[in-house]
């Protein structure tokens, strides 16, 4: 059965020298979810940012299989999809379902098959009222929601979020939680937040100067790690 | 800076428009060779960021605070194709939706900012390298030229502008030049500081320098030509004694002036066409 | 802020709004000719101008007295050189410079409020504007806000430092102030484009195709030109 990511001694080096990554050997299976734990600067987005090849560094990949490659970037690119932190980056298009279109539009879809995926995709997410809206009258928790349905749309089978309740107030926390339960893809959590750890993932990996320092189940890689306010 | 509508008489708007019409395309297409990768994202960014940049005001002394007009900074960091392209949008947006601009006059506003201005304040960089002294100088020859060619056009449309008037805008253009200057200066080197690599480095000394220092001749004639026009001390005692139609030679002198303006123009942005053809 | 509301006009629902925005842009064209070479001393065509922008705030279902107001912002600037053509006797003209100003700035206005930026620049493309002014047109819009937010939040910081100085900053300050606002602006640049091909970018943006031009439209259309035109031949 191949896994939905396979990762093995990812090395990867800044432009001034610093080494991000030292020897990374991750895998997630089909359906399963993962959170990734560790300081800020620890090499978490740094990962995640090679996961859909926007960064290349040494050691192996495989996406369902396949080998990260020049060749096979943009194929990769629509099974993996990458919400970023900040959904103002995420969220470059006028209104909310040209920028949900924006994918499928890429994909090779004809404008009216991808608006129509655009629209059922943000159906599904809960902001069929928002179509013509634009994105910065959007609130944080919609906007999120918004970046998500831009991903879903590319049909990915992974979902990778980088600090998906950033800005969040606890209602949205809850709704993102719920929208992200309902989702049957596999997902790579990048968070600090331990509780939306907890509710999502069944497994967790604590980050450390660009190495994994521990795995296992959330609950007992938070108390290891005191990764917790209290 | 910004023309408003109702100012400008249809053979100059007209004509503006037609020359704004045909650059912008060929500026358009120019940007897209020299932005890698098509980073229009960074363009838009960038535009956006002079919009509010534009909030900020520096203040240069009891009461006075000016603010960064951004053609010689962008013309700086992102070269001058970009720069231009992201100058006429800033144009497009602040007249239809700021209203600060008239839509015909968008090409007289275009040409006078956007091509001239970010031309002006690119050439001294290009000509003698990038210094603190040639971004000040680009900045304020930026300001000037738009400054200058928007009062020939409106005194070629036959708006009356008394000596006084004439001296007051000169008088505040000139200043705004100077703080232009002096806030890309500084903003450059702030920007520096945080990362050299943001600010573009300038074209390799091997190309020709011909082109730029004619255009730079042109540009720089035509200015000190409106100067001295304007300053010339007979021609504003006739103004203030006569009202009602113009005689005066001097009035006459800007618009013969105006005129040759137009002209060189035509023919600077001509040249540029045929530079490139050739290079091509 | 002067843009959000436009922006928040733009996106009502009204007989203009549903006009196609090539015709809207055509019309906007034809009458910013008309009264731009209007002479002077019709000074009662300026009336019937200003009765058909009057008719079109209506059908746009606009508040008059907002948009009149905004349109008064360009008054300062023309009213100086309005009074200085006073001033050297040719008082018609001077009338005209202002009304003329007014009256083009509240048509442009008009359709920017009745007409949501995508739908105006794209009839802008459909006339052959360049694809790359288009878009760049379109980032520095939905960005505008963003960053005039942080500049905005980051003078407030100053301020409350500022201690019994007055105003928000001396010149370096406000230099530092434009050299971390470009750096974050480049970052966001820098996260837009990785946003842009993790969705499968891979250069092109794919235009949408224009909506038809229906019957309607060509009707408003040829009313407008007509009227214009009426108005600027026979008064």
């Amino acid at each position: 059965m191949t896994r939905a990511i396979q990762v093995q001694g990812l090395r990867y080096r800044y432009a001034d020298g610093t080494q991000a990554l030292n020897g990374i050997d991750f895998h997630l299976d089909a359906g399963e979810s993962v959170a990734l734990f560790g300081a800020n600067g620890s090499g978490k987005t740094t990962f995640v940012l090679h996961l859909n090849g926007l960064l290349r560094g040494e050691g192996s990949i495989e996406i369902c299989g396949l080998p990260l490659a020049d060749d096979t970037l943009q194929d990769l690119r629509s099974k993996v999809g990458v919400v970023f932190q900040d959904s103002d980056e995420q969220l470059f298009m006028p209104t909310v379902l040209e920028d949900v279109a924006f994918g499928p539009l890429n994909l090779g879809l004809s404008p009216e098959d991808a608006t129509t995926r655009a629209r059922t995709v943000l159906k599904r997410v809960g902001m069929a009222h928002a179509f013509d809206r634009a994105p910065y009258h959007l609130s944080a928790g919609e906007k999120k929601r918004v970046a998500i349905a831009g991903v879903l749309a590319m049909d990915p089978e992974i979902l990778v979020l980088d600090e998906p309740t950033t800005f969040l107030d606890p209602p949205a926390r809850r709704d993102l939680v719920t929208l992200l339960r309902g989702l049957p893809q596999a997902k790579v959590l990048v968070t600090h937040d331990a509780d939306l750890a907890r509710a999502l993932a069944t497994r967790a990996v604590f980050f450390d100067q660009g190495r994994i320092a521990g795995e296992g189940e959330v609950i007992e890689i938070v108390q290891r790690f005191h990764w917790e306010y209290s | 800076m910004h023309i408003p509508d109702g100012f400008l008489t249809p053979p100059v708007w007209g004509t503006l428009d037609a020359i704004s019409a045909a650059a912008v395309p060929w500026v358009a297409r120019r940007a897209q060779r020299d932005t890698q990768d098509q980073r229009i994202p960074l363009l838009g960014v960038m535009g956006a960021f002079v919009f509010a940049a534009q909030m900020v005001n520096f203040p240069v002394g009891p009461g006075t605070s000016g603010h960064l007009v951004g053609g010689t900074l962008l013309a700086v960091v992102l070269g001058p194709a970009p720069a231009a392209l992201v100058m006429t949008a800033i144009l497009v947006l602040q007249a239809l939706i700021f209203q600060d601009g008239g839509v015909l006059a968008l090409g007289a506003n275009v040409f006078n900012m956007a091509l001239l201005g970010v031309a002006a304040g690119y050439l001294p960089c290009r000509l003698w390298g990038r210094k603190p002294l040639t971004i000040f100088a680009g900045g304020a020859f930026s300001v000037m030229t738009s400054a200058c060619f928007a009062l020939s056009q409106l005194r070629i449309s036959g708006v009356p502008m008394a000596g006084s008037v004439l001296w007051a805008s000169l008088g505040l253009f000139l200043i705004s030049a100077l703080m232009e200057g002096a806030i890309t200066v500084a903003a450059v080197r702030a920007i520096e500081r945080l990362n050299p690599t943001w600010v573009a480095g300038g074209p390799q000394s091997s190309s020709s320098r011909t082109l730029p220092a004619l255009a730079m001749a042109t540009l720089a004639l035509v200015v000190i030509g409106t100067l001295i026009a304007s300053a010339a001390p007979d021609g504003i005692q006739r103004l203030t004694g006569q009202g009602g139609t113009t005689t005066g030679w001097n009035l006459r002198l800007i618009d013969g002036i105006g005129g040759l303006i137009l002209i060189f123009a035509l023919c600077f942005l001509g040249g540029k066409l045929i530079f490139r053809r050739r290079s091509a | 802020m002067h843009h959000l509301v436009i922006d928040r006009w733009s996106r009502g629902s009204s007989p203009l709004h549903a006009r196609d925005p090539r015709a809207k842009l055509a019309v906007l064209l034809v009458f910013l000719v008309a009264v731009s070479t209007t002479p002077p001393r019709a000074q009662i065509a300026f009336v019937a101008y200003a009765a058909l922008l009057i008719v079109g705030v209506r059908l746009a279902r606009l508040p008059l007295g907002g948009l009149a107001g905004r349109a008064a912002l360009v008054l300062p600037f023309s009213a100086t050189f309005a009074l200085i053509t006073l001033w050297s006797g040719d008082a018609l003209r001077a009338l005209a410079l202002a009304e003329k100003s007014f009256l083009s700035g509240m048509a442009a206005l008009l359709l920017v409020s009745s007409t949501p930026l995508t739908a105006w620049t794209a009839a802008l493309e459909s006339w052959r504007a360049p694809r790359m002014l288009i878009l760049v047109i379109q980032f520095v819009y939905r960005y505008l806000f963003v960053i005039a937010e942080q500049a905005q939040r980051m003078r407030w910081a100053a301020l409350c430092r500022r201690g019994n100085q007055k105003g928000y900053f001396d010149f370096s300050a406000a230099a530092g102030l434009l050299g971390v606002l470009f750096a974050r602006s480049w970052q966001r640049a820098d996260g837009i484009y990785h946003a842009m091909l993790s969705r499968g970018f891979h250069g092109r943006f794919v235009p949408s195709p224009p909506a038809p031009f229906r019957t309607t439209d060509a009707i408003f259309c040829s009313s407008c030109f007509a009227g214009c035109l009426a108005i600027r031949l026979l008064l």
